[in-house]
């Protein structure tokens, strides 16, 4: 019997995606495990492992094919003792077999992603809040919160059905039915519409002579929806500090001397370190505005913002205050070289109590980043270099890095800032204090 | 006490488009007067669905004495039919209801004037209505939900003796030996399947290929099968010529070389036309077109603050159409969020002929005249427990899924009680549900409805019992 594949959920949140790689070609044998598919979602790539036995049937959704609704059959796959062209057959027409196989649900056998482990918390993944820390009535807000926020979409089933047709996002719709339901007016409107615009632009930018119209990623929306609702609605204010580094470098040169094969600490992981030492001390710092009610983090769940190809991702650092420097280093490194390959799990880079942004490897001096929402505060990080100073009424020349930390008001107030601020420099100044 | 005559909006015409419009206006806060000329609840509830339901339960009764012996029971000594009394229960029921009208617009603080409106002139952003009995009222918004009225065929006069419209057909004094009737909409079959039961002998005429020729062509046929099993004679493709009295009562002629049909009465039943005359809509903007007025989506006429719904404004002449219509045009002028006009194919269609008929969106040809590939479900109440239990195991579920997307376009239903189980499909339609969805819901056994789902299986090669 033909075994219809499906478009996986890579995370709980997942309504579509977009099909970005076959790996495997029709007639192909694929073996249960083998990777036959990459799929794109909001931020990551993420590979398509088949759970069964076969011989690649046929391919109902082509690569490069957006929007492509979870559970939408994919590819069909001919099992042993059945032809490639029988399997095929009963997936004549591909888009008219998909409502055929959707419910049949002995013939269906669920895909799953390689890096899925998709954890029941939905996105944004809020650490499990403490107890003790917050009122109790925090906790079931923030489920209300969660379930407000997860970016379900309301769609009607045919609505559905003609999106993942037509290739349109729901995301990007808004609903016309009752209480916002999209219906198959608005799909229709939207997939109408859609070419019409681009044809617009197209024929502007053909006069101009010096641009041309490239689709917004997916990652590229979530990157814009989420910083404009950062600055909207979180009041930023910036605090700078300069913090001396030669006793941090010295410190690191002698780490790095004696460490063990493998193991080598960068000043970004002595930075995360320092930072998450100072956000235990200064608790207050650690926290995230939600309304009613203040979240305070338990643990320093420090995210690290990494550029990727067409824009960012911040995976985190779970509870880095408990981590030492050897495991952040290695930690940090894994997460760097998997967020660049886009091979992060959706539950790694959703989520954490802070972040840290650096681009001291550009040469930029220092800047102000935007906070990271829904967290309450952001480091960005500048370049160490060699810079004047003065040491009790003496000029001198000392190794400077100045960081500017940008905390949302509605929970960091200045002064809680500047001591953030003032103990970050301590450990940063003296790195012997950042191994207590 | 002096009567209040100044209002937010003015309703003509209280039948279920007007009364309902009231009501949801009241509901939205506004200050609302209803007129009407002669009942409450209008045709619908007076002189057309309600009363003639009425009749054919008397009908259906009737019918099920025969059908008795085959259930094991005897019915011993002369069955007789009390005419009088058989009318006079479907005008108690239509009395009833009306009262109840009344009561629910008293209970709405709708102010009600039982007299004949007519529009008025403008002042300002507010239209006058003139009542026959002299008073005027003044309103910003005016809905005219004026119904309409059995439509005649040029040179054709019906004397409501002889030749009758709905309205004598509903109220007879006697049964005739024979009746012909010209139509065979809903009320012509309707009729039709009503006097057949009675006894009388009947000949129903259409001018099309078939009858219930808005139906898919599949059901069509099925009812017209049924009904000449019953013993009617049925004539299509008939384009009448004249009907005139004679001397056996009255003679039907036709184009072509169709024989003549003679009967002791005739029914007129090729459509109806709209109340827009005397109206006053002379020198506004109000268009009307072969009677009916022209209106958008959601009610509003060619002229400012005047609007029109229901029968007055064209087909589907149906009550649930009206009353649908009254609370888009009402919500609309309220300006609530989320109106939408009346989508096609969502209005859902019942004959109340034996075997009933329902149907919800596309026809089969429709839907493939308007390019869909569709896929066709089928499936017989022959195999269907529940109604084989009930000995009244003919009829037909057909169901048209648009073959991309799994939309179920139209469903077409003829048997028992699908006017009762049409609803279902049209939820379906309304939550855009396809076939993915219907095929999951469980339908409850024995029921007749589990025809509805074998229907849609049986469009995807899926059906279990056929």
């Amino acid at each position: 019997m033909a075994i219809d594949i499906l478009m996986p959920a890579l995370s709980p949140t997942m309504e579509t995606g977009t099909l970005a790689k076959w790996m495997v070609a029709v007639g192909d044998t694929v073996r249960s495990g083998d990777v036959i598919a990459e799929i794109e979602t909001d931020k990551a790539t993420m590979e398509v492992e088949a759970v069964e036995d076969g011989v690649l049937a046929s391919v109902m959704v082509e690569a490069g094919t957006e929007g492509v609704a979870v559970g939408t059959p994919i590819a069909r796959l001919a099992e042993d003792g059945e032809t490639v062209e029988d399997a095929a057959a009963t997936a004549a027409a591909p888009a008219a077999t998909a409502p055929q196989a959707a419910p049949s649900q002995e013939a269906v056998v669920d895909t799953v992603a390689v890096a899925s482990a998709p954890q029941p918390q939905a996105e944004p993944v809020t650490p499990p809040p403490a107890p003790s820390a917050v009122p109790s009535a925090a906790a079931s807000d923030a489920a209300l919160d969660t379930s407000s926020n997860t970016g379900r979409i309301f769609a009607s089933p045919l609505a559905r059905r003609i999106a993942a047709e037509r290739g349109v996002d729901l995301v990007a719709l808004s609903g016309s039915g009752p209480h916002g339901r999209i219906l198959r007016r608005d799909v229709e409107a939207a997939s109408v519409s859609a070419p019409a615009v681009a044809t617009r632009t197209a024929a502007v930018a053909a006069v101009q002579g010096d641009s041309r119209v490239e689709p917004n990623s997916q990652m590229r929306k979530i990157i814009a929806a989420r910083l404009q609702e950062s600055k909207a609605t979180a009041p930023h204010f910036y605090l700078t500090v300069d913090c001396e580094i030669d006793n941090l470098l010295a410190a690191r040169r002698q780490m790095n001397d004696r460490a063990p094969e493998g193991v080598k600490v960068s000043i970004n992981d002595l930075i995360i370190r320092a930072a998450a030492m100072a956000l235990i001390k200064v608790p207050k710092a650690n926290a995230s505005w939600e309304g009613d009610n203040t979240r305070l983090f338990t643990h320093a769940d420090i995210a690290m913002a990494v550029a990727v190809e067409g824009g960012l991702v911040t995976p985190v650092i779970w509870a880095a205050e408990q981590k030492g420097l050897a495991e952040i280093a290695a930690i940090s490194r894994d997460l760097a070289t998997r967020a660049r390959d886009g091979n992060l799990a959706p539950e790694e880079f959703s989520g954490g109590s802070f972040t840290i942004s650096n681009l001291g490897m550009y040469g930029v001096r220092e800047f102000a980043a935007v906070i990271n929402p829904p967290q309450g505060a952001i480091l960005a990080v500048g370049a160490g270099e060699e810079r004047p100073v003065v040491h009790d009424g003496q000029l001198a020349v000392a190794t400077v890095l100045t960081v500017t930390l940008s905390a949302d008001h509605r929970v960091v107030d200045g002064a809680v800032g500047a001591e953030w601020l003032q103990a970050f420099k301590g450990y940063i100044e003296a790195p012997v204090t950042m191994l207590l | 006490m002096a009567t209040e005559t100044s209002f937010d909006l003015v309703v003509v015409g209280g039948g279920p488009g007007g009364y309902v419009a009231a009501i949801r206006a009241s509901q939205l806060k506004m200050k609302v007067a209803l007129v009407e000329r002669e009942h409450l609840g209008g045709i619908c509830l007076n002189w057309g669905c309600i009363p003639t339901k009425a009749l054919l339960r008397a009908a259906e009764l009737r019918h099920s004495i025969d059908e008795m012996q085959e259930f094991g029971i005897t019915v011993s000594g002369e069955v007789s039919i009390d005419l009088p009394a058989v009318v006079k229960r479907s005008r108690k029921v239509a009395g009833r209801l009306s009262t109840g009208v009344q009561h629910l617009l008293k209970k709405n603080k709708v102010t009600v004037f039982d007299d004949l409106a007519r529009l008025g002139a403008r002042r300002g952003d507010l239209r006058e209505v003139r009542l026959a009995g002299g008073a005027t009222l003044t309103a910003k918004h005016v809905i005219l939900a004026t119904g309409a009225r059995a439509r005649s065929l040029p040179g054709i006069e019906p004397d409501g003796k002889t030749i009758m419209t709905y309205r004598e057909a509903m109220v007879p004094e006697t049964m005739p030996k024979s009746l012909v009737i010209i139509g065979s909409g809903a009320i012509g079959s309707e009729f039709a399947s009503f006097y057949l039961d009675m006894g009388v002998e009947v000949t129903l005429i259409e001018a099309m290929d078939r009858i219930l020729p808005v139906e898919d062509a599949e059901i069509s046929d099925f009812v017209q099968k049924a009904f000449v099993k019953r013993g009617m004679k049925v004539v299509t493709g008939a384009r009448l010529s004249s009907l005139k009295p004679s001397a056996g009562g009255v003679t039907a002629s036709f184009e072509g070389g169709i024989e003549p049909v003679v009967a002791e009465r005739a029914i007129m039943a090729v459509g109806i036309t709209g109340n827009s005359e005397s109206l006053g809509l002379e020198g506004t903007g109000v268009k009307t077109d072969l009677g009916h007025i022209v209106t958008d989506g959601y009610g509003a006429t060619g002229e400012p603050g005047i609007y029109a719904i229901g029968d007055v404004t064209g087909p589907p002449w149906l009550a649930h159409k009206a009353s649908h219509e009254g609370i888009i045009c009402v919500e609309k002028i309220a300006g609530e969020a989320g109106v939408h006009a009346i989508a096609d194919g969502s209005v859902p269609g019942c004959t109340y002929c034996r075997p009933q008929v329902a149907s919800v969106g596309m026809t089969e040809a429709a839907a493939i005249e308007a390019g869909h590939k569709v896929r066709v479900g089928r499936f017989p109440m022959l195999a269907n427990g529940k109604a084989i239990a009930l000995g009244d195991d003919q009829g037909l579920i057909k169901t048209v899924f648009d073959a991309a997307t799994g939309e179920l376009l139209g469903a077409h239903m003829v048997g028992p009680e699908v006017t009762e189980l049409i609803q279902g499909y049209a939820i379906a339609r309304t939550l855009e549900a396809t076939e993915a969805e219907l095929i999951q819901t469980i339908f409850p056994h024995p029921t007749l409805s589990e025809a509805m789902h074998e229907s849609v299986l049986d469009a995807y090669g899926r059906a279990i019992h056929f």
